[in-house]
């Protein structure tokens, strides 16, 4: 895979991260999600992790509508403290976020 | 919130959270969350550095009293109510060492609660009927019965205003501060209301008897146009700005589950939710600098003296109790039958209930009668 499978680095109380099988989901809805309403003007499916989407097109107004299908594919909702414009910069960024977000 | 008590305010909000609902069941007094702010040191976080204390501003009470009322309204009142009191010792206390006693009290932690209004008064403040009699020994004796007494059951001392003497005017009021210890308090009235439930306001004949040091100094007009009315006024204000802020929280979490299921579409409701954001930033902006303009002339006699100046802390009182009760009935709409049931985790029959207390503790009626007065004398601070 192609993208870190932690947003942070591994520690002994590994059973609080989340799963490789939640980042592998994360990962699918998020470029689901993007390639359906970010309005990149990539293919989303093969956006390199760390390219910053707003350089390829993505607005704040599409980035709530690839937040509110992220929450719903994965059925979890973003804190406030997570909307901020770093969050919807980056594929990885994003994954990080939706496995971070409560269920 | 940031700053210096952001983690404390947020360990104690979870707390208050915690035993919210049980709080407001039981109408009893939020004992967890009080002993999660003694525990955080945020009873005596206003105590000036020079006594010991943190010297918290009123700017820094603002954000930690929204804290609380995001979670449990009861417990931001009462942290409202203690702080007011509290700054009277050492702002209006002079030299004598039972209050620097008193201070210590509150360093550690104690509850200061009070008695401000007496039966057949119609909540005047302004005046009393009670006196405070010199007795042997260089003790006064006080007898009062009050209406009101909030979270007595949980407080180190009650602040119990009262004629100077038993022969002043019923306008020549002091202060005295009364140790728990001293007093001896025979409930007359229980508190079964429909919101702020958990402050448990009962009514109380208070019988007392204390050293003479403990009757502050100061005329009661000047503590109260000076420290306990801005104070007061401004934390019950952040505290209700707490309460809306939650009810927009909810808003946003339905809002937000109706857009899901049509993205790409702005729901309707989207754009109801935009107007409250409105009303609650207008209620956010005058509430926070209503507290930064206290710390800015916190010393300055003159100005918190001026009639100008009781307009402003009496106006943000009834403006910020009217909008905490629009914004929560703009979050019932936008929300639907979801908020209207109690049975459902986007509820908001606390915060309706609780909301509409805004405007009747110290009545805003009663404000706006001392305000015509004022109102002759003086505009707008603009």
């Amino acid at each position: 895979m192609d993208y870190p499978n932690h947003a942070t680095p591994l520690t002994d109380d590994a059973v609080d991260q989340p799963g490789a099988t939640a980042v592998a989901a994360a990962h699918d809805a998020v470029r689901r999600a993007l390639s359906q309403y970010g309005g990149l003007t990539a293919d989303a499916s093969s956006v390199a992790p760390d390219a910053d989407l707003y350089a390829l097109g993505l607005t704040s107004h599409a980035t709530v509508n690839v937040m509110l299908a992220i929450e719903t594919e994965l059925d979890v909702e973003f804190p406030d403290e997570l909307l901020t414009r770093s969050t919807f910069e980056t594929v990885g960024a994003l994954v990080a976020a939706a496995t971070a977000a409560d269920r | 919130m940031t700053g210096r008590f952001a983690a404390r305010a947020a360990a104690s909000a979870a707390v208050a959270a915690a035993h919210a609902a049980e709080v407001d069941r039981d109408a009893r007094p939020p004992a967890e969350a009080i002993a999660a702010l003694r525990e955080n040191g945020l009873l005596a976080a206003a105590v000036p550095v020079a006594l010991g204390g943190e010297g918290a501003t009123l700017a820094e009470l603002s954000e930690i009293a929204t804290e609380l009322g995001r979670a449990c309204a009861a417990t931001g009142m009462v942290f409202s109510m203690h702080q007011g009191q509290a700054m009277a010792l050492w702002r209006h206390g002079g030299d004598s060492p039972a209050v620097a006693e008193a201070i210590a009290v509150v360093l550690a932690g104690g509850l200061m609660a009070s008695s401000t209004t007496e039966k057949g008064g119609g909540g005047a403040t302004g005046s009393s009927t009670c006196s405070v009699e010199p007795v042997d020994g260089g003790r006064v004796h006080l007898r009062k019965d009050s209406p009101v007494v909030s979270y007595a059951t949980e407080a180190a001392a009650v602040l119990v205003t009262a004629r100077r003497a038993p022969d002043a005017p019923a306008s020549d009021q002091r202060l005295v501060v009364v140790p728990v210890a001293d007093l001896t308090m025979t409930p007359t009235s229980e508190w079964d209301t429909l919101g702020f439930r958990g402050t448990n306001s009962r009514g109380y004949l208070l019988d007392a008897e204390v050293d003479a040091g403990l009757v502050l100094p100061e005329d009661y007009a000047t503590i109260s146009a000076h420290t306990i009315v801005p104070v007061s006024h401004v934390l019950w204000a952040s505290t209700w700005l707490g309460i809306a802020a939650s009810a927009a929280d909810i808003a946003r979490r339905a809002v937000r589950k109706q857009a899901r299921t049509a993205i790409g579409t702005t729901p309707p409701a989207a754009v109801r939710l935009a107007e409250l954001l409105v009303a609650l930033q207008t209620m956010a902006d005058s509430t926070r600098h209503a507290a930064a303009r206290f710390d800015q002339i916190a010393d300055d006699r003159d100005a918190l003296g001026a009639v100008s100046y009781t307009l402003t802390a009496n106006g943000l009182k009834i403006a910020t109790s009217e909008a905490v009760v629009d914004i929560v009935t703009r979050a019932l709409r936008i929300v639907g039958i979801n908020a209207y049931r109690l049975d459902s985790d986007l509820s908001l029959g606390r915060h309706l209930r609780d909301a509409h207390g805004a405007s009747m503790m110290i009545s805003n009626e009663r404000l706006l009668q001392t305000d015509a007065g004022f109102a002759l004398l003086s505009g707008a601070t603009l």
